[in-house]
C-alpha cells in the first residue's frame, strides 16, 4: 500500500469504529432523549473524517464546472440523505464509497505492479570499461557505441552488443520466454534484456540504449495500452452519457413524483440519490482496459507482443491463418538434406566433388553445399584452382575433376547428355553429380521444415481455427510436400510477392466480419501483407526492426506454437471483459430499477458501485494468468 | 516533438477525460492518457510545446485536484 492508501484505510478503521458505536448508540435508544441537531453534528464529525477529501475535491470541482464528476455526485447524495434526516445512511454511504475506492486502488495498483515485474527487463545500470581498464558504473542511456562493457554474472545486458570476451549462457526468458538459457561466446551477438548466467562477459555495444531491442520492447508494450479496442472506445462513449443521464434522471425522480402528489419528498429525495451513487461510471471504464492490459501482459510473459488492445481482440477473432512458408513453417535455411553417392563412391568423396564444382557459384544451393562439406571436414580449404569450372545457365555447373568432366546440376543437364541416373524419392532441390559420362549420385537440398510446425497447426485447430492456408513461391511439388507434413488445409504455391498481397485481398474480401484473418510471416519481405491482414503475426527473430515494424503481434523467439497460445488469451481477454461489462452494467441498472421503485437502499447502491467495480478488477486479474 | 510524462491518476473515467480535455487544446497535436501505465504522452509542436504542455497540466487539475504529473 502506498502513503495515501495507508492513510486513507487508517480513516476507514477511525470511522468504521465510531459509525458501529453510534449504531449501537442508535439502536438502544440512546439518542431519543437527545435534540435533532445534536445528533446531527454526532454525525457531522465522522463523516467529516472520512469525505473532506470528497467534499473538498467536489468543491474545487465545481468552479471549474466539472458537474458530473463522483466525488460531486457522491457530495449531493450525502447531503441528500442530511437533508431527510437519514443521518447514519449518509455516514455509511460516504464510508463504504471510501472503502471501495481504497479497495479499487489496491487492486488496480497490485495488477500494475505484477504487469510490471513481468516485465521487468529493462537495466539499471551499466559498467562501462575505460581504456586504462578502470570501470564505471552509468546509466544504459549514457553507453555509446563501441563502449566495451563488463557483464557481471547474474546482471542484465543493457544494451546490444557483441561479445569480446568470456563465454557464458545468458537467460532470454523476459524477451522470448524461452527457458533454457543460450550459450554465448566470443564473437555472438547479445541482446539487450537477457540476464547473464555463471560468467563474466566483456561486450562490445552496437547500439545505443534507445535503439537496443529492450527499449523498443518496452516502449510498444507501454504504447500497447494506447492503442484502444472497440469495447474501450465503446465503454468511454457509453460513460459520457451514462453519467448525464443517470443524473438527470435523479433530478426528476426527486422532484415529479412529489409534485404529482404521488409519493413524499423526503421517500422521493431518497430515491434520487441511489441513482446519484449509481451514476458513477468508473466501475465500466476501468475493467475493459484493465483486463485488455493483463491479456497484453500475459502474452509478453510468453515472449509474444501485442502492440495494442485492438489487436488482441481482433486476435480473438481469427479463424484463418495464413502462413508464408518460409521462415514460418520452414526454418529458411537450405541445407543438404542427405548426400545419396551411387557406383562405389563414397559420401564424402560425392560431397568433396561438388563442393569443388559448385565453388565458382554463389546459389543459396552452392552454398549450402559447400557449407555441408565444410562442416563436415572442418573449414577444410576446397582447392577449385585446376577445376575450370563453368556455369550453365538454368541447367547447372561443368567442371574438371582429376581429369575427367564433372557435371552438376538438375535432371534436364544429365538428360541431355544421354546420362541415366536414378531419381531419389524425396522433397526438395535434387542436385545430380555425373564424372566422366558416368551418374555418380545424387544431392538434395530442402529448406528444413521446423519440427513444431504441425503441433503448431494442430494446436491452432484446437482453440478454433478452421483453416490455416499456406501461401509460398515455391514450386508445387515442395509446397505440397510441406503442406501435407504439417497439415495445411489450402495451398497455394508458386506465387509473386505481389500474388500473396492479392491472395489474401481476396480471402479477407470473402470473409465476414465476424472472423478474421490472421497473416503470419517472417517479417522480411512481407511488410504489406502484414498491414493488409487482420492481424498480422511477424517473426521476431530476436532484434529485426522491420518485422516488430510492420506486424500488429510479434514473436520473439519464431515459435509458432505460440500463435495458439496467443489466440487462446485473446479469447480469454474478451470473455473477461465482456463479462465485466455484463455484470457491471446489469447490477447498475438492476439497482436503478430497485432505486426508482424504492427498494433499493443507498447502502446497496454503494455496493452496487464500488462492490461491482472491485470485483471487475478481480475478474480482470485473471487475464494475466496463462492456462497451461 | 513527443514526449511522455509520469502522470497520477487515481480513476478510469477520470483518465479518460483528461485526455479529452488535453485534445481539446490549441496546438495539440496528439495526447493520451494512459489510467494502467499512469503515464501522459503529448505530442504539440516544437516551437509551442512548453506552453501546451502548460496548459494541458492545467487542464488535468481542472479535472482531478490532486493529478501531479512529473515533468522533469
Amino acid at each position: 500500500m502506498t502513503k495515501k492508501q495507508k492513510k486513507t484505510r487508517n480513516r476507514i478503521l477511525v470511522v468504521l469504529s465510531l459509525f458501529i458505536i453510534l449504531l449501537i448508540a442508535d439502536k438502544t435508544g440512546l439518542f431519543e432523549n437527545i435534540p435533532e441537531l445534536v445528533v446531527f453534528f454526532i454525525y457531522l464529525i465522522p463523516y467529516i473524517i472520512i469525505g473532506y477529501d470528497v467534499i473538498r475535491k467536489a468543491a474545487i470541482n465545481i468552479s471549474h464546472g466539472q458537474v458530473f464528476d463522483e466525488n460531486f455526485l457522491m457530495m449531493i447524495a450525502t447531503f441528500g440523505a442530511f437533508g431527510i434526516r437519514e443521518y447514519s445512511e449518509a455516514l455509511a454511504v460516504m464510508l463504504f464509497y471510501q472503502v471501495g475506492e481504497l479497495f479499487q486502488s489496491v487492486a488496480v495498483g497490485k495488477s500494475r505492479q505484477s504487469i510490471s515485474d513481468m516485465m521487468s527487463i529493462a537495466p539499471e545500470v551499466a559498467v562501462v570499461i575505460r581504456d586504462d581498464g578502470s570501470t564505471e558504473e552509468v546509466d544504459p542511456e549514457e553507453v555509446s557505441v563501441g563502449d566495451m562493457l563488463l557483464i557481471k554474472a547474474g546482471e542484465k545486458i543493457p544494451v546490444d552488443s557483441v561479445v569480446c570476451e568470456g563465454e557464458s549462457f545468458v537467460d532470454t526468458a523476459a524477451l522470448t520466454g524461452e527457458s533454457v538459457p543460450r550459450k554465448v561466446t566470443v564473437g555472438d551477438d547479445i541482446i539487450s534484456g537477457c540476464v547473464n548466467g555463471e560468467g563474466v562477459l566483456k561486450i562490445k555495444a552496437t547500439k545505443a540504449y534507445e535503439d537496443s531491442t529492450v527499449a523498443k520492447i518496452l516502449e510498444l508494450v507501454e504504447n500497447a495500452s494506447n492503442k484502444k479496442s472497440r469495447m474501450e472506445n465503446f465503454i468511454t462513449r457509453f460513460a459520457r452519457y451514462y453519467t448525464p443521464v443517470v443524473t438527470i434522471g435523479a433530478v426528476l425522480l426527486a422532484f415529479l413524483p412529489p409534485l404529482l402528489g404521488q409519493i413524499a419528498i423526503s421517500d422521493s429525495i431518497r430515491r434520487a440519490c441511489v441513482f446519484l451513487i449509481v451514476s458513477c461510471p468508473c466501475a465500466l471504464v476501468i475493467s475493459v482496459p484493465l483486463g485488455f492490459f493483463g491479456g497484453i501482459g500475459a502474452a509478453s510473459k510468453i515472449g509474444v507482443l501485442i502492440k495494442g488492445s485492438n489487436y488482441l481482440e481482433a486476435a480473438s477473432y481469427v479463424d484463418k491463418v495464413v502462413f508464408d512458408k518460409t521462415g514460418t513453417l520452414t526454418l529458411g535455411e537450405f541445407k543438404v538434406a542427405s548426400v545419396n553417392p551411387f557406383n562405389g563412391i563414397t559420401e564424402d568423396e560425392l560431397l568433396k566433388i561438388a563442393a569443388i564444382g559448385e565453388s565458382v557459384s554463389n546459389h543459396p544451393i552452392a552454398k549450402s553445399i559447400i557449407t555441408a562439406y565444410k562442416e563436415k571436414n572442418g573449414d577444410a580449404l576446397i582447392d577449385a584452382s585446376n577445376a575450370n569450372a563453368k556455369e550453365i545457365a538454368g541447367h547447372g555447373i561443368s567442371a574438371i575433376y582429376e581429369g575427367k568432366e564433372l557435371l552438376l546440376g538438375n535432371a534436364g543437364l544429365l538428360e541431355e547428355k544421354n546420362i541415366s541416373f536414378m531419381a531419389p524419392n524425396e522433397y526438395g532441390t535434387v542436385i545430380y553429380v555425373s564424372l566422366d559420362g558416368k551418374f555418380i549420385g545424387s544431392i538434395v537440398i530442402s529448406d528444413v521444415i521446423k519440427p513444431e510446425a504441425k503441433d503448431a497447426i494442430s494446436a491452432m485447430k484446437k482453440v478454433g481455427v478452421k483453416k490455416a492456408v499456406m501461401l509460398t513461391g515455391d514450386r508445387k511439388y515442395t509446397a505440397d510436400y510441406v503442406a501435407a507434413q504439417v497439415g495445411i488445409d489450402e495451398i497455394y504455391s508458386e506465387l509473386l510477392p505481389a500474388d500473396k498481397v492479392d491472395r489474401v485481398e481476396k480471402m479477407l474480401s470473402e470473409a465476414d466480419n465476424r472472423s478474421n484473418l490472421a497473416f503470419v510471416g517472417d517479417g522480411i519481405n512481407d511488410a504489406p501483407v502484414l498491414m493488409r491482414a487482420d492481424v498480422g503475426i511477424a517473426m521476431g527473430s530476436l532484434g529485426s526492426d522491420a518485422a516488430i515494424e510492420a506486424a500488429d503481434i510479434v514473436i520473439m523467439d519464431d515459435d509458432i506454437r505460440k500463435i495458439s497460445s496467443v489466440i487462446k488469451i485473446a479469447r480469454k481477454t474478451i470473455t473477461i471483459v465482456k463479462e465485466n461489462i455484463v455484470f457491471a452494467l446489469g447490477v447498475k441498472i438492476l439497482i436503478l430499477i430497485l432505486g426508482a421503485i424504492g427498494i433499493a437502499s443507498m447502502w446497496l447502491a454503494v455496493f452496487g458501485d464500488v462492490g461491482v467495480a472491485v470485483l471487475a478488477i478481480l475478474n480482470s486479474m485473471r487475464a494475466m494468468k496463462i492456462d497451461k | 516533438m513527443k514526449k511522455t510524462y509520469k502522470c497520477e491518476v487515481d480513476c478510469a473515467n477520470c483518465a479518460a477525460k483528461m485526455e479529452e480535455a488535453i485534445k481539446k487544446i490549441d496546438g495539440v497535436l496528439n495526447a493520451r492518457v494512459n489510467f494502467m501505465t499512469q503515464k501522459l504522452m503529448l505530442e504539440a509542436a516544437d516551437d509551442v510545446y512548453e506552453k501546451v504542455l502548460d496548459e494541458a497540466i492545467k487542464a488535468c487539475k481542472k479535472v482531478e485536484p490532486d493529478c501531479e504529473i512529473e515533468t522533469a
